[in-house]
């Protein structure tokens, strides 16, 4: 299948560069006409079961609103954009999902993904079969790390980018000296805590308590009573997906008076949690009430389209293909090592106020982090949870100042 | 260790396992009179919770306690009278084919109903916080749930124990057709049976869905774990469930003082062992029907 999808591509290029030569582009025109029609497909990984589902509604529409929203305006390089979505479930799986994606499906670029632990089996893939694979979704530092490679974009900030930005709030605003942290068990909640730790090193605090939450766990009793005895300052709680809902429920249920902390969460899990018992500070990697103009604009179609504004799942998904097909258009070819290369000249506006761009030591989206707690009053409605405390880093500074550094985080990619 | 620690988790894992008692006397039930392993078990919790959030706001969270499982159980029953009565005949297999799918279906219709996200809802006002009993500062939720799980249980005994109804249940787990030979129908027995084991599960959904986020994965792991406690206690064995919900709930409680990782994995461990000790669980029976 593979061999024969090349020489039939072979063939246009072949074909069409003949035709331009010849100057008989009549003879060939249907062939170079029915090559522009094929769609430019993009195969689309996204949590659709499981404790991170929460966030795979979200990034799947919002791919889905891209996507409307680039063919209406002609689509690229004349051809429309298509998605094939697929619940990408655990790492064995969306090996093979993505395989035949690319195999079967013939798509152009992967992209998607929330949990860290798919998107580095999924990169693998991406670097055999070189194809452009957008990571939307997941944190784990070893993706822009040591298992970076040159196919591997992240729009998702890196878990260094998310606890930097908490640290700098805590730092300037607290003074917290005793931390018990919780930590989701798998490849995500692990680099997490490492990162904390650095965290606490710099604050000077100390770590009197710490717990791997096994994912999925439907109830914290056991462990909010040890947190209990263990009498910290603040509960650092870096626990994903459903997970952080359910430990908020039960940690306003045992009517704790420990103050919470979180390196990483998502909005649409605080809405879940709801109002008035969600709790502590978080880094968030953007949010709606943002005010600049891709916001407002992102924020109303996507309202308008499904009834409820969007959460930053949907943004990091709907951003992501915008600059892609923005890369693709630069580069004139969907080729991904082409197309890798216009990313790491591409600089836009992903509605944060500062012009972002993918760092080519790493291919990590250099970009500002929010720091937010949790709006109890005067909420126009069941949708406006935060209050932004702090943006990471300040206005004059380099984006890239909360990024890991090459030390903290090394990556050798071999180019293309 | 010290004391007051040890009862902290002690009743911890007293009310854990409560929950879990609900959810396998229901699916034992079920299995004992029926013969059908029930995979839909956790979807039906589910349903139970996702009855509560949507009616709440009609008529507060109390009174879901008995309409929400009447509602699941209605559904229950109407499943067995179109579909599971066509399949007692077949291979037992079938029974287990059939909820399987039924559970995916389910699932995917609750997820298309009421959205793939979760849904945001709280602790009753009256039982918010906590409170110190000695040393002990515990939830006053789940005390309440611990409360309610006892009144449950103990109704459910006296039912199948001291009434008429109770009795036909019984006999018809062991012998049914020596009940059939006295006159006894049980067809619309085997519906009333189905019925009250999907309640089961229904009021456990009830009493969760404040705790666990409302959301549609949130039976999967459930229903396993009720697997896990009911095959420890013995298939169809009522006093084998509560027991062995108990057990589940303290060694899940207390792993996670000592070893929180292997919290999910201490439940199967101990299903291991058992099963090695004891293929049949605690206090399960021969049961000659379906051997």
């Amino acid at each position: 299948m593979e061999k024969k999808s090349i020489s039939r591509r072979r063939f246009i290029k072949t074909a069409s560069a003949a035709a331009a030569a010849a100057g008989t582009a009549q003879i060939f025109a249907p062939a170079i006409l029915k090559a522009q029609q094929q769609p430019i497909k993009i195969g689309h990984l996204v949590p659709l079961t499981g404790f991170l589902s929460p966030m795979g509604d979200f990034a799947s529409k919002a791919g889905k609103l891209a996507i409307e929203e680039i063919n209406a305006a002609g689509g690229v390089l004349g051809r429309k954009l298509e998605t094939i979505v697929d619940d990408e479930t655990n790492p064995g799986v969306g090996v093979q999902k993505a395989t035949k994606m690319i195999q079967q499906d013939k798509v152009d670029f992967l992209l998607g993904t929330v949990s860290s632990a798919v998107a580095l089996a999924v990169m693998d893939v991406a670097e055999r079969y070189q194809k452009i694979f957008f990571n939307t979704g997941s944190n784990s530092d070893q993706i822009r790390g040591e298992k970076c490679n040159y196919y591997t974009f992240c729009t998702e900030a890196s878990n260094t980018q998310y606890v930097k930005a908490i640290g700098r709030y805590l730092l300037k605003n607290k003074n917290y000296k005793t931390f018990y942290i919780l930590t989701s068990d798998y490849a995500f909640g692990h680099d997490l805590t490492r990162v904390t730790r650095r965290l606490l090193n710099e604050l000077g605090g100390k770590e009197i308590g710490h717990d791997l939450v096994p994912t999925g766990t439907a109830d914290y009793s056991s462990f909010l009573l040890k947190v209990r005895n263990a009498k910290p300052e603040v509960i650092f709680c870096n626990v994903a997906g459903s997970d952080q809902t359910t430990f908020l429920k039960q940690y306003t249920e045992f009517g704790l008076k420990i103050d919470v902390a979180g390196g990483v969460t998502d909005t649409v899990l605080m809405w879940n949690t709801g109002k008035d018992t969600a709790q502590g500070v978080w880094t968030v990697i953007w949010w709606g009430d943002l005010n600049n103009e891709y916001t407002k604009r992102f924020v109303t179609t996507y309202r308008q389209k499904y009834g409820q504004p969007p959460e930053n799942q949907a943004w990091g998904d709907y951003t992501s293909i915008k600059v892609l097909a923005e890369a693709i258009k630069m580069a004139g070819t969907t080729d991904s090592k082409k197309v890798a290369e216009a990313l790491e000249k591409v600089k836009f506006d992903g509605g944060k106020g500062r012009e972002l761009y993918y760092r080519t030591y790493d291919h990590q989206l250099m970009q500002p982090m929010y720091v937010v707690d949790i709006k109890k009053t005067g909420n126009k409605d069941q949708w406006d949870i935060f209050n932004v405390v702090g943006e990471v880093p300040n206005k004059d500074e380099s984006l890239e100042v909360i990024a890991s550094t090459k030390e903290e985080n090394t990556c050798n990619m071999k180019r293309g | 260790m010290d004391l007051t620690t040890f009862l902290q988790f002690f009743i911890n894992g007293i009310v854990l396992g409560a929950i879990y008692v609900l959810l396998a006397i229901g699916l034992s039930i079920i299995f004992g009179m029926i013969g059908i392993v029930n995979l839909t078990h956790g979807i039906l919790y589910m349903l139970g919770a996702y009855a509560t959030v949507t009616l709440a706001p009609y008529i507060g969270f109390f009174p879901n306690l008995i309409i929400s499982p009447l509602l699941v159980a209605l559904l229950g029953m109407a499943v067995e009278a179109a579909f599971l009565r066509q399949i007692y005949k077949g291979d037992p297999a079938l029974g287990l084919l059939f909820t399987f799918g039924l559970a995916m279906f389910l699932e995917q219709v609750v997820r298309a109903a009421w959205g793939p996200q979760g849904i945001p809802f709280q602790i009753p006002d009256v039982l918010r916080g906590a409170i110190a009993a000695g040393p002990v500062i515990y939830s006053k939720y789940r005390y309440f749930i611990g409360l309610c799980s006892i009144l449950v249980i103990t109704g459910l005994w006296l039912f199948l124990e001291k009434t008429p109804y109770g009795m036909i249940i019984r006999a018809g787990s062991h012998d049914p057709d020596m009940v059939r030979v006295l006159g006894i129908s049980l067809k619309p027995v085997f519906t009333a049976v189905f019925g009250l084991g999907v309640a089961l599960a229904a009021v456990s959904g009830v009493l969760a869905s404040p705790l666990a986020g409302v959301e549609p994965a949130m039976g999967t792991n459930t229903g396993t774990f009720a697997f896990v406690v009911v095959v420890i206690g013995g298939l169809g064995s009522f006093w084998g469930s509560v027991i062995a919900g108990l057990m589940v709930g303290e060694v899940e409680s207390f792993c996670i003082f000592f070893w929180p990782p292997m919290a999910d994995a201490s439940k199967f461990a101990l299903m291991i062992a058992i099963l090695l000790l004891r293929p049949r669980g605690l206090l399960g029976r021969r049961w000659e029907r379906f051997e």
